[in-house]
Formats: structure tokens, C-alpha cells, sequence
């Protein structure tokens, strides 16, 4: 695994309070809304400033955020390329 | 006017009280300055998805009011109506320094939400679909007995026939600390037993959730009758006896009739003479019983008074811990609650065996 899918995993299951959930059952792959993770869309505003925060991708589509989010495979190579911190 | 029936209740506490069929049966003694809520396994209580978002105030407030509806054998109540002081101080806290921290940007919507005074009644509504009256009282430490008073006047008046109230505070870090600076909080750590004798300003802070549904109709689990409460925001020492009798001659009562005095007494040297001016004054040779030595002081502490007292009048039982003097009583028929915080926002609250 990637150390930046790891790292937002790790992120995922701290800032969403995700207590019972732990980083290896959280696949690349997963929905993390819906049927996934089962996020909803508190946790895509909580995502959307810690793409701000902590990586410096501006979302001003909200938009957007439903592909970037769709998988955490998904949003490592959104990060990936779009970062700039 | 109709009667009113504590029909349950829920606590949770510095003490294991969530079990209803114990009446503080095992006691935790504390050396602090601040103790904290013994919790249950909160999944018992609350789905996962919906517990990741609450703080420990809006889970103690929703267990300790699932317990209360489940005792009072309900599904759901005309009303909801609870005190709190300080409300969900946790994620006030928490999205206040976040605004510090980022210098006002990145700010996130979790906390903000869920920091409002409102939110365990929002969440206990949620939790159980009442979509009847919902409402939040915040002043000071008459916040529960603000809650008590509505639902009593709409119980006595029929507008409703079972209403939860309840009383939540929670321990905020920042808060205390800003609590020790103004010695509020006592600078040194006390043992619970010692409270009393502790000679020093300030008091020992805790934290806590005593829900109950009153109802006109009594049941097989109801504790006790309501039978007045009564709310003063400054109260001078010199008038607080005179008051009180007043207050007892309105209820048809006298000092005589009152069995047991559940005092709200801190330790706190400054203000406990209130508390004095009672127990060694119009109630010197009544039995006495306080109980911030297990609960702590918070803003709804009186609540836990309240559970106290309903306990007492169901179970014709004073465990030894709580007594503060040596007069026993021949039974427990009729019950007072005096409270003050820090000589202000004052309560009377009369309960009777049912």
C-alpha cells in the first residue's frame, strides 16, 4: 500500500470518528459513501477542508468532490496530482 | 391541577448509577479537583453511525434518557425538555480552537453542529421520533429545575401526559482550566469524603446526565409526586429562610413535615454558609443528606439531587455515604432539594412518597 493511501485512511478513520473501523478493512477500491464506508455528506465537508488543509487543492466545484471521493484509490491520485503541499 | 409523577429514571454519573436497581450500592471515591461521568458501554445504547458524531455529553444525555423511557415502559413522549449550563462545551471548545489554530480557515462543520445547547434534546427527539414539544433551558444551576418547572406546569395543566426532562452537563478541558484560574475549581485535589471539610474556595467540578419521565399518571415504576419547585435568581442569605417557609406554606407544608433535606453543599468556603443557614437553622433537627461529594458541581448537579431524592422516597432507603447528619427519620414520606451556585440562581424542590 502507498504511503499516501495509507495516510488517508489513517485520516479517514480519525477525523470521521470511524472508531469501529480499522485501516485494513478500508480496500483501495471501496465506496466510502453509499454502500461502502457509508459516509454521508457531513463527511464530504469534512473531506473537502482536509484536501484544503492538509494538501492545498481548493475544491470549487462541490461537485467535484463525488468522483474525487468515490474510492480512496480514487483520491490518492487526485492528491497525487493535483497537490501542492 | 393535575398531579405529577416521576415515572423514571436514567443517570448517568461520577458513580456507577446507570443500573436502576442499584441505589449507589458501590461507591468511587475520588482524590481530585474534577471527576469524571462513569460510562456504560455506550454501544449498548446508541447505533455506531449515530454515536461517532457525539461528544460524551449528547451520549451521556441519550443513554441516560433511553433508560428513563424504557423504566417509564414507553416507546416515545409528548415532550422533551432538558437544562444545561454550559451545553455540548466539548466541540464548542474544540471548533473555537480550530478557528484559533487555522487562523480562521479550514474550519470544519462536525463540531460547529453538534456544540449547540439544544443538541442532546435534538438527538434524544431524533432517536426516538418525537415530534412533539422540544425545548432547552440554559441558566445557570437553575437550568434542570427551568426544565422541571415547564413540565410541570404542562403536566398539572394535562396540556401533556408524559414528558422527559432531563439535566446534562459535560467537562470541558479549556473550560476547567479557566474555572482553576478563577478558583472556582479548588486549587487542590480533595478527597470526596473530605469535601466538606475542605476549608478552601471553590469546588470539586463534575460532570453528568439524570433524565426522568414525569407523567399525571402513576404507574408501578413511578418514584415519587412532584409537588412544587420553586427558582430564585438572587436570593440573599438573610431571606433564603423566610422564602423557603413561604414556599412551604404555599405547598400546605412546614418545616415539620419535611423529613429528609437534600442539601446541594459544595465545600466551597465562600458559599456553603447558604446550605448552613438551613441545616443548622429551621432544619437543625431534620435528617440531612448531600451529594456533591459524589456527583461534583456542575451547572445541572441538582439533577443528580433529584435522582437522589426520587431514590430515596421509592426504596425508603438513605445510603450511609450520603448523610450528613445523625437524625433519622422514622420514614421518608416527604423530601426537600435545596441549591444555590455560588450564592446565586437558587431552588426549592419539594417531592413526596407515592
Amino acid at each position: 500500500m502507498s504511503d499516501l493511501k495509507q495516510e488517508l485512511k489513517e485520516k479517514i478513520i480519525t477525523q470521521l470518528n470511524l472508531e469501529d473501523i480499522a485501516i485494513d478493512e478500508i480496500a483501495d477500491n471501496d465506496s466510502l459513501f453509499g454502500d461502502g464506508l457509508g459516509l454521508d455528506s457531513i463527511d464530504a465537508l469534512e473531506l473537502i477542508v482536509m484536501l484544503d488543509k492538509d494538501y492545498g487543492i481548493k475544491l470549487t466545484d462541490p461537485k467535484e468532490g463525488k468522483k474525487i471521493f468515490e474510492s480512496i484509490e480514487v483520491m490518492s491520485n487526485y492528491i497525487t496530482t493535483h497537490r501542492t503541499k | 391541577m393535575e398531579k405529577v409523577f416521576i415515572n423514571s429514571i436514567g443517570s448517568i454519573s461520577a458513580q456507577k448509577t446507570f443500573d436502576n436497581n442499584d441505589f449507589l450500592e458501590e461507591i468511587t471515591t475520588y482524590e481530585d479537583n474534577v471527576i469524571s461521568a462513569i460510562e456504560p458501554n455506550y454501544k449498548d445504547f446508541i447505533p455506531p453511525a449515530a454515536a461517532r458524531r457525539m461528544a460524551k455529553g449528547i451520549k451521556m444525555g441519550v443513554v441516560a434518557a433511553k433508560i428513563a423511557i424504557e423504566e417509564a415502559n414507553l416507546t416515545n413522549v409528548d415532550a422533551i425538555i432538558t437544562g444545561t449550563g454550559m451545553g455540548c462545551v466539548r466541540d464548542s471548545e474544540k471548533f473555537v480552537t480550530a478557528i484559533l489554530d487555522n487562523q480562521e480557515q479550514f474550519l470544519t462543520p462536525t463540531s460547529f453542529i453538534q456544540s449547540t445547547h439544544n443538541t442532546v434534546a435534538g438527538q434524544i427527539a431524533l432517536g426516538i421520533g418525537c415530534k412533539g414539544y422540544n425545548f432547552t433551558y440554559v441558566h445557570s444551576s437553575v437550568s434542570f429545575e427551568s426544565a422541571l418547572l415547564d413540565a410541570l406546569m404542562q403536566l398539572q395543566t394535562k396540556e401533556a401526559e408524559n414528558i422527559l426532562i432531563g439535566g446534562v452537563d459535560e467537562s470541558g478541558e479549556h473550560t476547567n482550566a479557566i474555572h482553576k484560574l478563577i478558583h472556582h475549581i479548588k486549587p487542590e485535589k480533595i478527597n470526596s469524603n473530605k469535601l466538606l471539610q475542605s476549608n478552601t474556595e471553590g469546588a470539586v467540578f463534575g460532570e453528568g446526565a439524570n433524565f426522568f419521565v414525569l407523567s399525571n399518571n402513576k404507574q408501578n415504576s413511578s418514584y415519587a409526586q412532584i409537588l412544587g419547585v420553586k427558582t430564585f435568581n438572587t436570593l440573599p442569605q438573610s431571606e433564603l429562610a423566610t422564602n423557603l417557609e413561604e414556599f412551604l406554606k404555599n405547598n400546605n407544608l412546614s418545616v415539620d413535615d419535611i423529613d429528609v433535606l437534600i442539601s446541594g453543599n459544595n465545600g466551597d468556603l465562600n458559599f456553603d454558609n447558604y446550605y448552613l443557614e438551613l441545616s443548622k437553622g429551621l432544619f437543625k433537627n431534620t435528617q440531612q443528606v448531600y451529594y456533591k461529594h459524589l456527583s461534583g458541581e456542575f451547572n445541572t448537579a441538582s439533577s443528580f439531587g433529584f435522582w437522589v431524592g426520587a431514590k430515596i422516597l421509592k426504596s425508603q432507603h438513605i445510603p450511609s455515604e450520603i448523610t450528613l447528619n445523625t437524625i433519622k427519620s422514622k420514614g421518608f414520606g416527604t423530601v426537600l432539594l435545596y441549591n444555590q451556585y455560588r450564592g446565586k440562581n437558587h431552588s426549592f424542590t419539594l417531592l413526596r412518597q407515592c
